[in-house]
């Protein structure tokens, strides 16, 4: 399976997260909340003009900025 | 805190039901007051374990990790800093833990794990997983973990929290947690970790584990070593020394082609997933199911319904202050006007009488009527935030916040302005930007805060006819939500100008969680509103007695005038100062008694209505409590025979009020957030502008359209 970023996904779609790319600030902190190579997360709901995403991981729900989501790829 | 104080440390996730917890356990025990809102300080609670036993509880902020990012979770990584170095030892920690969060909620337990101190784990939340038909094993749990106890429970239904203080009383006799889980650090990189493990070890003294522990740490996240030179606890060459071995380490691990940004938390997410799934612990965690929250949503954050629905209940809240308070406000006002007669009747009339009636009871009296509209604002924001809904609000908004150099995060704290500034600026400290920090905090003091709500319902009670638009507005109630939105507005502004000269660290990013919606509960919402309502009493009892005597001096004195005859106001202290500015404030509308009242109320905005009160009241001199609304009605200019106060004058006091930099809490609270006096300065300078043009531009612009 190609890899993509987290923002491509479409409400609804779920996906396994693979690698991260870019920032390291943000994915320790990301990391930190579970958010690592192999979990499964789902797409819940995309904002206007690119503003923040809502996803479902492990047992709860995360936003994360538009930026933040493209450096996350999955699967 | 001194050193023999034994306590006993509270942390864990946010929104892992900690402060129900801090709550339940300590009553209404506060040591210190606490400003209402999340937990951005340490809060310190007495709590009562046994019949006869009680015990100092630290209520930590709300943190992922031990590494920290932003500013509130910089104070639990210095606390647990100093723990490490053998100071003030708490004599256990509990840790909350959100059990439908299980495994995000246990990687801050690890860490807790290397502390060397007994840990208690209270499971909270077990009403969610019960109603799912689940459970958690928590004699599992607990050996796993090697904690003290393991208490299943949940705040909210009040169960379990009996237990949880049985543990607490028997903490003499535990013992440091003896954790079963060992991180499997892999042999090629536990090399690289060896030189910084050995020099924690030799010049901190730790344990073989815990130098292994924070070694890792370290080298994952930098800022976990910047804190032990902030701390003093390692500085000068060693510091440099340290960093050094770091450095290298984390170069060596990234050629193993690890990222050591994330090596830690790679590492206990490895051994927690495994090691739950090993003992059928981890209860299912399906990324597919859709909750209750995620269908409310679909409305509550929906594109354009979410906004929309969320400016209509700011105005339903601010026109609902006004409407809804009315009737204990005249109960309140009756009152006071009760005690004043009763005085008036019992004693003497003489000087004492006259600083107890005018001074004392009109200023103070003048007051505490706006409690009802204090407590009513809370209310709604204490439900915004108990609910979940402020998250809410913080997502949707986060993309125009952060087109105006403002966060996601920045809401909150915003909102909290509307109750007041400080608890507000204290509560930037979750936003990890050092820059829309900054800006949040410098652009908060425009949002009314319920300082404000004495002067504005005064001058709308007085001077805005009771009228209807369209059926359902009042026109009272409009010109609130006009006030609050124009202060709301001009912050937006502001905050759009200053982040234009201020330099960007960064990119930064908005990383939150998004809790399931709750309904609040009643027991925390009524905690809230005393813990407010106690400050504002205390605050009026303070400040505004002690004002309000000082005041009637200077306004009852002189007794006589130059030619021998009983002086009036005007010739008084306060009376030749108000006369003295007066010409600088004659442009906005003001006269003498607003420039007396602006001068008072530097140190906090209400008192500008106590201090019209009183000097009415002096000035009247009579056997009776002169009303302040009545008052500013039947002001009469002598020389032009028409009223002094106007709607016009009124709308300038307000617009005046909306802007203007008076609250020394607030300076100083900015001085000590952002470490220098520059800040504070300019905000009083850019404030003070602001209400000065604002006010002379609607007073001008409204005599040049015909108002009067």
């Amino acid at each position: 399976m190609p890899l993509k970023p987290l923002n491509s996904l479409n409400p609804g779609d779920t996906a396994i997260i693979m690698e991260f790319e870019g920032n390291s600030r943000l994915h320790s902190r990301l990391v930190e909340m579970g958010v690592l190579a192999g979990v499964k997360v789902r797409l819940i709901k995309k904002t206007p003009f690119q503003g923040p995403l809502e996803v479902k991981i492990r047992s709860y729900h995360l936003s994360l900025r538009w930026y933040d989501a493209s450096q996350i790829l999955v699967s | 805190m001194s050193e023999q104080i034994p306590y006993i440390a509270l942390m864990g996730n946010p929104n892992s039901g900690k402060t129900a917890i801090f709550n339940l356990l300590t009553g209404m025990n506060l040591k210190v007051s606490n400003y209402p809102g999340i937990t951005v300080e340490m809060k310190r609670g007495i709590a009562l374990i046994s019949a006869d036993k009680t015990i100092e509880i630290m209520d930590l902020p709300g943190t992922y990790s031990l590494t920290p990012q932003s500013l509130d979770e910089t104070i639990v990584a210095q606390q647990t800093l100093r723990w490490m170095g053998g100071k003030n030892k708490p004599r256990a920690i509990i840790s909350v833990v959100d059990a439908a969060n299980l495994s995000r909620n246990l990687y801050l337990t690890s860490q807790l794990l290397d502390l060397e101190i007994p840990v208690i784990v209270a499971l909270n939340m077990m009403d969610h997983i019960r109603r799912r038909k689940q459970d958690i094993d928590s004699k599992a749990l607990q050996q796993l973990l090697g904690v003290t106890a393991v208490i299943p429970m949940s705040a909210r239904e009040k169960w379990g929290i009996a237990k949880l203080r049985e543990t607490i009383a028997d903490v003499h006799q535990y013992t440091k947690a003896q954790s079963a889980l060992q991180l499997q650090i892999p042999a090629e990189i536990n090399i690289q970790l060896q030189p910084v493990a050995e020099y924690f070890t030799n010049q901190c003294g730790y344990s073989n584990d815990l130098a292994l522990g924070q070694s890792l740490r370290v080298i994952t996240q930098k800022s976990a070593l910047d804190i032990y030179r902030d701390q003093n606890i390692v500085n000068g060459d060693k510091i440099n020394k340290l960093h050094e071995l770091r450095d290298q380490a984390a170069n060596e691990i990234d050629k193993l082609g690890m990222d050591h940004h994330i090596l830690e938390a790679t590492l206990r997410y490895d051994l927690l997933d495994r090691v739950l799934a090993e003992n059928k612990i981890i209860i299912r965690e399906e990324v597919e199911s859709v909750s209750q929250s995620e269908k409310a949503d679909r409305i509550l954050t929906h594109p354009w319904l979410g906004p929309i629905l969320f400016i209509t209940i700011l105005y339903a809240i601010f026109q609902s202050i006004f409407t809804f308070a009315s009737i204990p406000m005249y109960w309140i006002d009756a009152s006071i006007g009760m005690v004043g007669d009763y005085f008036i009747r019992i004693m003497p009339s003489g000087i004492l009488r006259e600083l107890l009636v005018e001074g004392i009871i009109s200023g103070v009296g003048a007051i505490l009527i706006f409690l009802p509209q204090i407590l009513i604002l809370m209310f709604f924001l204490t439900l915004m935030e108990d609910s979940g809904y402020m998250a809410r609000v913080s997502f949707m908004m986060d993309r125009i916040m952060n087109k105006i150099g403002l966060h996601g995060k920045s809401v909150m704290p915003l909102m909290s302005g509307y109750a007041c500034a400080i608890p507000g600026i204290m509560a930037t400290r979750t936003i990890d930007s050092w820059k829309e920090r900054l800006v949040t905090i410098l652009v908060l003091p425009l949002m009314s805060c319920s300082a404000r709500l004495p002067i504005y319902t005064l001058m709308i009670s007085a001077f805005i006819p009771k009228q209807q638009i369209m059926g359902i507005f009042s026109l009272q109630g409009i010109t609130m939500v006009v006030m609050y939105f124009l202060g709301t507005g001009t912050a937006m502004l502001i905050a759009a100008i200053i982040s234009r000269f201020l330099k960007e660290q960064g990119r930064s990013s908005f990383i939150m969680e998004l809790p399931p919606y709750r309904i609040p509960l009643a027991r925390s919402i009524i905690r809230q509103l005393y813990i407010r309502g106690k400050l504002f009493i205390i605050n009026a009892g303070k400040i505004i007695m002690a004002i309000s005597i000082v005041l009637w001096f200077l306004a009852s004195f002189p007794k006589s005038g130059a030619d021998g005859q009983p002086a009036t106001i005007h010739q008084s202290y306060a009376g030749r100062i108000g006369h003295a500015i007066e010409p600088i404030i004659e442009p906005l509308g003001f006269d003498w008694k607003i420039g007396v009242g602006l001068i008072t109320s530097f140190a906090a905005r209400e008192v500008v209505v106590s201090t019209l009160a009183l000097l009415y009241n002096v000035e009247g001199g009579g056997d009776d409590i002169i009303g302040i609304t009545e008052a500013l009605k039947n002001d009469i200019n002598p020389l032009t025979g028409l009223s002094r106060y106007t709607p016009l004058v009124a709308l300038s006091i307000m617009v005046f009020y909306v802007y203007a930099a008076q609250c020394m809490a607030t300076f100083a609270i900015v001085r000590n957030e952002t470490n220098s006096w520059k800040w504070p300065i300019y905000m009083i300078i850019y404030m003070t502008v602001l209400a000065y043009f604002g006010s002379l531009v609607v007073y001008q612009g409204g005599i040049l359209l015909g108002y009067s």
